[in-house]
């Protein structure tokens, strides 16, 4: 195995007693004590996240928006200064390279990815810049992300933060000052709470962590970053999104834009959506008891499906998965079977999202 | 956090624990098990009656990540299970040799006690995990 990445923070995370796991060629803390507790801070209070390993590029020059517009499936040219938007970037059949959060700056656009897709997004978004009058710069490595996330996020941002949070809509950034260290602030976050993410110079790592796990936010481990994420229903690389399924199939059309200009992969989803999807993401609450996790197979009247993610929900208190299923037979209320070490497990097809974030109540 | 091994059980190279009690005996998971596997959310019990030989696989323990087999310590007949745990899994987490006990069991062989490790030589073998 290759050697792995540690972030700034790894000696802050030891010290907290975090459990360290390898993730996407990085050292990171999994969880610090207990994860449906750190769940729990998150959904009550406020939570703060080391998401260093996420990539970020900068795409800079009179191109930029035609560019993004021609690489990502959302509409880029709809995007004020300071918007923050999700896109996801296809092959030409549809499939999923990416998904990722798009911030429009003054200067520039700001493209945040996921850690195990930073090195293939950059090989592929430089493959394609014959004509376009821009340039890409990966500047992961000095630049930090943290999220702060939860109920309580703005009143604990705004003991150290230079602005008046109440003028920062949801999904817009803005550059400020956090405990004294300059940061890009944005409106933005990956639990179904209210928060933010701030990207700043990687050596103010251990400042800005510390200013706010000082005003009570607590450290929170990827495993309830999972958790929250998927009790939202925001899909994960690798698991609702890949090279064999759309955005369409994960039912992320409201970011495919079809009717603007051409983009890569616009024929194949403009064809699947007319078509409608052979498949569907769905979610699924076990009757039976019973953990279903990534992989299994769901069958559902003689047809099958596959289980994309899968776990205890520690706010809704159910067992529940997401699934990729035959279309057809992707009705609300229908039961069907999950395949659990071997034997039949109830479950039902159930509403869109298990919990519903906080922003679209 | 020191790992806790009471001195009166024996333990499994998978980390059951064995308690006996006159002609019983309860089963359980090692401290050292629930910390590995971190928030348990589900315990998958046999019924009540059941008999399995030693190293059969009795149940299956759920956490926030992982499923893990649960395997007898020696062979016997289920007599009693843990129905708390269906509701409570995170008293596998918070009280793993007492609360969390899994199942009680009549031996079939008594033996078979003699080849599991004693406190001393658990926690020996947990020093090179």
């Amino acid at each position: 195995m290759s050697e792995l990445n540690r972030t700034v923070l790894y000696d802050t995370h030891v010290a907290l007693g975090a459990r360290m796991v390898p993730f996407a060629g990085w050292e990171m803390p999994v969880q610090y004590e207990s994860p449906i507790e750190e769940h729990k801070t998150v959904r009550e209070a406020v939570g703060l996240f080391d998401i260093d390993h996420m990539g970020q590029f900068l795409v800079e020059g009179p191109d930029a928006m035609r560019y993004l517009n021609y690489m990502t499936t959302n509409d880029v040219s709809k995007l004020e200064v300071w918007d923050a938007a999700y896109s996801l970037m296809c092959y030409a059949d549809g499939g999923t390279i990416d998904d990722l959060f798009l911030y429009r700056l003054p200067e520039a656009y700001y493209v945040v990815v996921n850690a195990s897709n930073r090195a293939k997004n950059r090989k592929w978004m430089q493959a394609h810049l014959t004509g376009f009058d821009v340039s890409i710069t990966d500047v992961s490595d000095e630049t930090y992300m943290l999220a702060l996330q939860g109920p309580k996020a703005q009143e604990t941002l705004q003991q150290v933060v230079g602005m008046d949070l109440n003028e920062l809509p949801f999904h817009t950034a803005t550059r400020t000052q956090v405990s004294g260290v300059d940061v890009i602030l944005g409106n933005t976050g990956y639990t179904g709470e209210y928060g933010y993410e701030l990207f700043f110079p990687a050596e103010q790592a251990v400042q800005v962590w510390t200013s706010l796990t000082d005003l009570g936010a607590r450290p929170i481990g990827l495993a309830a970053r999972d958790s929250l994420r998927f009790e939202a229903c925001l899909p994960l690389y690798g698991h609702e999104l890949g090279p064999d399924i759309t955005p369409l199939d994960a039912g992320l059309g409201f970011a495919v834009k079809t009717d603007k200009p051409d983009f890569i992969g616009r024929d194949a989803l403009l064809k699947q959506r007319l078509e409608k999807p052979e498949r569907r993401l769905v979610c699924l609450e076990m009757v039976d008891k019973g953990v279903p996790r990534e992989g299994y197979e769901v069958q559902i009247d003689g047809a099958s499906g596959f289980v994309t993610t899968g776990m205890y929900c520690p706010t809704c208190e159910i067992y529940a998965a997401m699934a990729l299923v035959p279309r057809s037979l992707a009705k609300t209320g229908h039961e069907v079977d999950v395949i659990i070490r071997g034997s039949a497990k109830k479950a039902r097809i159930v509403k869109r999202p298990f919990y519903t974030p906080a922003y679209r109540r | 956090m020191s790992t806790q091994v009471p001195d009166d059980l024996k333990f499994t190279e998978t980390d059951e624990w064995i308690r006996v009690d006159g002609e019983e005996a309860l089963i359980g998971i090692s401290d050292f098990a629930q910390d590995a596997l971190s928030d348990i959310v589900f315990v998958e019990l046999p019924k009540v009656g059941a008999s399995f030989a030693a190293g059969e696989q009795f149940g299956v323990v759920e956490s926030v990540k992982a499923a893990a087999d649960l395997k007898m310590p020696v062979g016997g007949e289920v007599i009693a299970v843990n129905d708390v745990l269906e509701a409570s899994p995170e008293k596998v987490n918070s009280s793993p040799y007492d609360d969390g006990w899994m199942i009680r069991i009549k031996p079939s062989d008594s033996a078979e006690m003699d080849k599991l490790m004693d406190a001393a030589a658990y926690t020996t073998f947990l020093k090179d995990r």
